[in-house]
């Protein structure tokens, strides 16, 4: 199969403290995912390491065959392959709901205005937001902003998408509306390696699931695996834990 | 009786008053849009990130020293005082005086932009992580992620900020009539030398400074209003896919 990433070895420390170690996983085209774990056992670490917002410690990330640790590899040009989503939805401020999802491809994929207008509204529409092109974003619901926040990111059309708890900063009313866009998106065959607390959206949606403990990947296997059956100890006791 | 001599004070000597608080808007405009432009540029340098490399780092460092030093100079000194040492120290230097205004709209500048530079500065670290974290993850570089996320939010934070500037500005040429600038205070104090009365001229000037203080304050406050754009918005329905695109859509 073809893997869109993968990582080898990956370390990541803040100062004397050791977040990642030693961290082996790919995402293959086409693949949905789930990154489930406690809380500080450094899921976001991870997914922060893999579009370069954190600077690894060490080890190699592969995309598309080459290292893009290497110096001389434009991490530009590689962040545009990778949509992320983050908790606080991060929209642009200062831009309306359709110019957030139009100023990254004019500007760093330059892209012409007309091309950029149609893409955006294209995903704009997936979300179900293409209503509120003319909105500001203080002026949209958390679940609104986070599905614009999906929207910005598919239109730079990545080839894997990241999101990070997406719905952790949600009022529960609004955590569906944003699972369901999601769902669809996996369906449409999207790359998708998504941190999440939601463990129902990761047993319906992964092809798999990787547990992670104190910084390294615990155990990983098919959502049936890890759910029905889990080898490790410690999956055994996070699951109790979270869905009692 | 003061009223009546107030009035004719002014019709005889209106055009002396004009020409200074135009001479006083002139210097304290262009000194503040100098200046402005000299804080963001020495603001988004001094927030630039540590670079990686050894040799940009260490040039990134020495020019920040040098920003440094800048800033904390003008800052420390009085604007009166910097006048006398530039003006005649120029003119030590290279035996000619400098023109009078262009002195007196550099040293407006160099000071606003001291003062804008820490404004500036303020600003970006105040912008939210998140802002800088979602461009770069679009594949924004430094540059791209500060001209079209982070410095148009900064312009319209530090605005009130800048207006201040401005106001003191205004206020403030009035201390470079110690090198001759023909600006409000200069001119007030050349009427009250021909007329020998004080309270008369300087009451005048008095007015008109706050007059011009006071519209800047309004015009700021209606560009902050405009720039916070209207309170609601309107829904896109079903119309055709042309209509669906804001008028308001320009990026650049
Ligand atoms: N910038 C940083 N500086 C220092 N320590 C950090 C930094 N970011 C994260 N850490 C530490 O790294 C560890 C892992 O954090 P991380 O955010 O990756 O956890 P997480 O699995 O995403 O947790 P959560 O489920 O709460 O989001 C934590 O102990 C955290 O304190
Ligand atoms: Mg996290």
């Amino acid at each position: 199969m073809d893997n869109v990433i993968e990582v080898q070895h990956l370390s990541k420390s803040f100062g004397n403290h050791e977040v990642l170690r030693d961290i082996d996983f790919s995402v293959n085209k086409g693949e949905v995912v789930c990154i489930i774990g406690s809380s500080g056992s450094g899921k976001s670490t991870l997914l922060r390491c893999i579009n370069l917002l954190e600077k690894p410690s060490g080890g190699q990330i592969i995309y598309h065959g080459e290292n893009i640790l290497d110096e001389k590899h434009d991490i530009h040009a590689y962040r545009t392959k990778l949509g992320m989503v983050f908790q606080q939805f991060n929209l642009f401020n200062n831009h309306n709901v359709l110019n957030n999802c139009i100023v990254g491809q004019v500007k760093v994929l330059k892209r012409s205005k007309e091309d950029a207008e149609k893409i955006a509204l294209k995903y704009l529409k997936v979300v179900g937001m293409d209503h509120y092109v003319n909105a500001q974003p203080k002026q949209l619901s958390g679940g609104q902003k986070q599905r614009v926040a999906i929207a910005r990111a598919l239109s730079m059309e990545p080839d894997v998408m990241l999101f990070d708890e997406p719905t952790s900063a949600l009022d529960p009313e609004m955590v569906g509306e944003v699972l369901k866009v999601m769902k669809e998106l996996a369906g449409t065959g999207l790359t998708m390696l998504v941190v999440t607390h939601e463990m129902e959206f990761a047993k319906e949606v992964a092809d798999r699931v990787v547990f992670m403990d104190k910084g390294v990947i615990a155990e990983e296997g098919t959502p049936e695996q890890i759910f029905n059956n889990p080898r490790e100890e410690r999956t055994k006791t996070f699951l109790k834990r979270t869905l009692s | 009786m003061s009223l009546e001599y107030i009035i004719s004070m002014i019709t005889n000597n209106w055009p002396m008053f004009l020409r200074g608080a135009g001479m006083t808007l002139l210097i304290s405009i262009i000194g503040t849009i100098f200046g402005a432009v000299i804080g963001l540029l020495a603001g988004v340098i001094r927030t630039i990130p540590t670079p990686e490399r050894k040799l940009k780092r260490a040039l990134l460092k020495i020019v920040n020293l040098i920003l440094s030093v800048y800033i904390e100079f003008f800052r420390g000194t009085p604007m009166i005082v910097q006048a006398m040492v530039i003006f005649y120290g120029s003119a030590l230097a290279f035996g000619v005086d400098m023109d009078r205004t262009l002195a007196a709209i550099f040293i407006v500048s160099i000071n606003t932009g001291a003062y804008m530079a820490e404004i500036v500065r303020g600003g970006v670290i105040s912008i939210d992580k998140g802002q800088f974290e979602s461009a770069q993850a679009i594949g924004m570089n430094h540059v791209q992620t500060m001209w079209n996320v982070v410095l148009p939010q900064v312009i319209r934070n530090i605005l009130p900020a800048t207006g201040n500037q401005f106001i003191i500005n205004i206020k403030d040429t009035s201390v470079l009539n110690v090198i001759g600038v023909t600006e409000l205070y200069f001119q007030t104090k050349t009427v009250a030398g021909i007329s020998f009365k004080y309270f008369e001229p300087f009451f005048i000037a008095c007015i008109l400074y706050f007059v011009m203080t006071f519209t800047v304050t309004l015009i700021l406050r209606y560009i902050e209003r405009k720039l916070d754009g209207p309170e609601n918005y309107s829904m896109i329905g079903q119309p055709p896919p042309q209509l669906m695109l804001p008028k308001n859509a320009k990026i650049d």
